[in-house]
């Protein structure tokens, strides 16, 4: 991997960047009614002198080309704007947020990947066996349920029938003082429902893509040689065949990054996580436009960098692909 | 020379009376719909598919009830009261009513939103992968942009910046869904463009926007109807995640709406929060099935994976 294709990948990142920063830009001005009052939201009490310092720090008396470099240029200086109803600057705002976002979207794709490519793995061995007609079946169930519905059932399993798991927030109150080993123990046990919850959709999708990668794989002719070589189906599977077979599925991951992180929005809600999602679904309720679009700012932003980081493992995994550009 | 004796009738058969063979030709679409019969699961999700539809079409006219009046005393349990099989929610309305006419808007919004995203994703896609250089370049990119943008919160906040109608929701769907599908498009038809019949068609002076339509986009057909079925089911569970969080068209019923409304109360009753689950998720079971039927139909080589 070169150091100039790393730099063009990067300089293309942040020209999308650049890109979602106009379209937030345009979305505010071709939202009907006067801009200041978008901004300023909905609450009721903005008053006249409001709106006015609004339209003198946006610039929003200018012609509309400067407003969008005054925007611009304010985005790259991490100026997102100021929440009204928090009177706090916005990227404070969601800089307390984005980590338990980060971390639930982070467990419930490695918690999909692992758990999906071993099942899909082992279902390829044995293509008209039992694990094969479970995966396929819980493939098309899984992405037929909706997110939140299934989030739901859980707590009214989890709350009532099983109570092994808290089913609402991030901590609980009581660990609030406790050492940091206590505190993350706590994290993790309220993670589970939220991140399983998430992950069960893509864990079904990525077991049934990795079965047929799988078969694929197996069907090719070092996979014969392997065998002949008298190595145990074990490490044919799993260390030849496999490696070839997760190269569609790092591809696939890099692109659900973005469902992910919507579905992680419905989680959040669902267990009150307090997350960004959590806190753009609050921000629409209150009509709090600078931190709606800051909250779209920063996901599409996590989704650049997860695309750059599949790009990359993309090129780890496939050695054909090291010596291009 | 032909054969006078290797006639073709009026049906169309071929018969070749030295081999005593009737051969009917039958169109690529005659033999997917052969395969698609054979297959148990893609039948029965068109059952079901055409029994939902039914339901919110004229389930209406049986259980005839408004699902916004309360009926009952709040969350009566299911399977007790035959005149409300499916029980009451938090405010005692009918269950059965909701989900009756709660689906009329989400099927409506899935099909507007599924039909939007193959109109731009069929324009992009086509136009892409046919002219290639720079406008696929451009038109790439701009796919890539919109492949950035977390779909559901971009549509959240179209929505909120618009008004909540299902006309909004449907266009703010189709806006956030549509780079697969020109994904899709643009490499069928970088594919097809090469092959022999369009150059010839394209040496013969056919008009471009002809070969496009006429020559290319019926051979492109088979993998984006898969597609197209396919965006059916992802747009009705965006609607309803929409309805879900209170972002639905406030005087119009919906699953997501039943489910958003009654969360608050799932711990003392279960079932109006379960029943429009249940219905979103068979309706999008059935038109999954369909579409993996339909692609085993399209792809007979790749059937089982």
């Amino acid at each position: 991997m070169s150091l100039s294709y790393l730099l063009r990948r990067l300089l293309y990142g942040l020209l999308l960047m650049l890109g979602v920063v106009v379209l937030n830009f345009l979305l505010i001005r071709l939202a009907p009614g006067d801009p200041a009052l978008v901004i300023a939201g909905e609450m009721g009490g903005a008053t006249e002198e409001m709106l006015e310092s609004i339209r003198q720090e946006y610039g929003l008396n200018e012609p509309l080309l400067t407003q969008l470099w005054i925007y611009v240029s304010g985005v790259a200086t991490g100026d997102l704007g100021e929440s009204f109803f928090f009177n706090q600057p916005v990227a404070g705002l969601i800089a307390q947020r984005i980590g338990p976002t980060i971390l639930l979207v982070l467990s419930a794709l490695i918690l999909s990947i692992i758990v999906g490519v071993f099942l899909g793995a082992i279902a390829a061995r044995k293509p008209r066996g039992p694990l094969s007609a479970f995966v396929s079946v819980f493939a098309t169930v899984g992405y037929a349920v909706p997110v939140f519905w299934t989030g739901i059932m859980l707590i009214i399993l989890f709350a009532s029938v099983i109570p092994i798991f808290p089913v609402e927030g991030m901590s609980s109150v009581r660990m609030r003082d406790a050492g940091p080993i206590a505190r993350s123990i706590d994290i993790a046990h309220h993670l589970v429902l939220p991140a399983f919850t998430l992950a069960i959709i893509y864990l079904a999708q990525y077991a049934r893509l990795t079965r047929a990668s799988m078969l694929d794989a197996l069907s090719d002719d070092y996979i014969r040689t392997a065998r002949a070589k008298g190595l145990s189906e074990r490490i044919v599977v799993f260390s030849h065949a496999l490696r070839n077979a997760m190269l569609p599925i790092i591809t696939v991951a890099g692109l659900q990054f973005g469902n992910l992180i919507s579905g992680a929005l419905l989680v959040e809600t669902v267990f009150n996580w307090p997350g960004m999602g959590r806190l753009a679904f609050d921000s629409i309720l209150r009509r709090d436009y600078p931190t709606i679009l800051g909250v779209l700012f920063f996901a599409s932003a996590m989704v650049v960098i997860a695309n750059l980081v599949t790009d990359f493992a993309y090129r780890l995994a496939d050695p054909r692909m090291k010596s291009e550009t | 020379m032909a054969n006078p004796d290797n006639t073709t009738n009026f049906t169309g058969a071929l018969t070749d009376p030295d081999h005593g063979v009737t051969v009917v030709p039958r169109s690529p679409m005659q033999d997917a719909w052969r395969m698609f019969r054979g297959n148990i699961a893609a039948m029965f999700g068109l059952a079901l598919l055409i029994v939902i539809v039914g339901l919110t079409l004229y389930g209406t006219l049986i259980f005839d009830g408004d699902p916004y009046e309360i009926v009952w005393a709040p969350h009566e349990p299911p399977f007790v009261n035959p005149d409300f099989p499916l029980g009451t929610d938090y405010l005692g309305r009918d269950i059965v009513a909701g989900i009756l006419s709660g689906g009329g808007p989400t099927l409506a919004v899935g099909a507007a939103a599924a039909a939007l995203t193959m109109l731009i994703g069929l324009l992009v896609g086509a136009t892409s992968g046919y002219f290639g250089g720079w406008a696929d370049n451009l038109l790439m990119r701009i796919t890539e942009f919109f492949q950035v943008l977390p779909a559901l919160l971009f549509a959240m906040v179209l929505v909120t910046l618009f008004s909540p109608s299902l006309a909004v929701i449907a266009f703010a769907i189709g806006v956030v869904s549509w780079p697969q599908t020109a994904r899709l498009c643009r490499a069928e038809f970088m594919k097809i463009r090469e092959l022999e019949y369009i150059t010839a068609a394209r040496a013969s002076g056919t008009r471009t926007w002809r070969i496009m339509w006429r020559f290319i986009l019926p051979n492109a057909a088979p993998p984006l109807i898969v597609s197209a079925t396919l965006t059916i089911g992802v747009a009705i569970l965006f609607e309803a995640g929409l309805s879900f969080l209170g972002l639905g068209d406030p005087n119009v019923m919906s699953w997501g709406l039943m489910i958003g409304a009654n969360r608050e109360y799932i711990l003392d009753a279960w079932w109006p929060v379960t029943f429009p689950g249940l219905a979103i998720f068979a309706t999008v079971f059935a038109v999954s099935l369909v579409g993996d039927g339909l692609n085993d139909a399209f792809n007979p080589k790749i059937r089982g994976r």
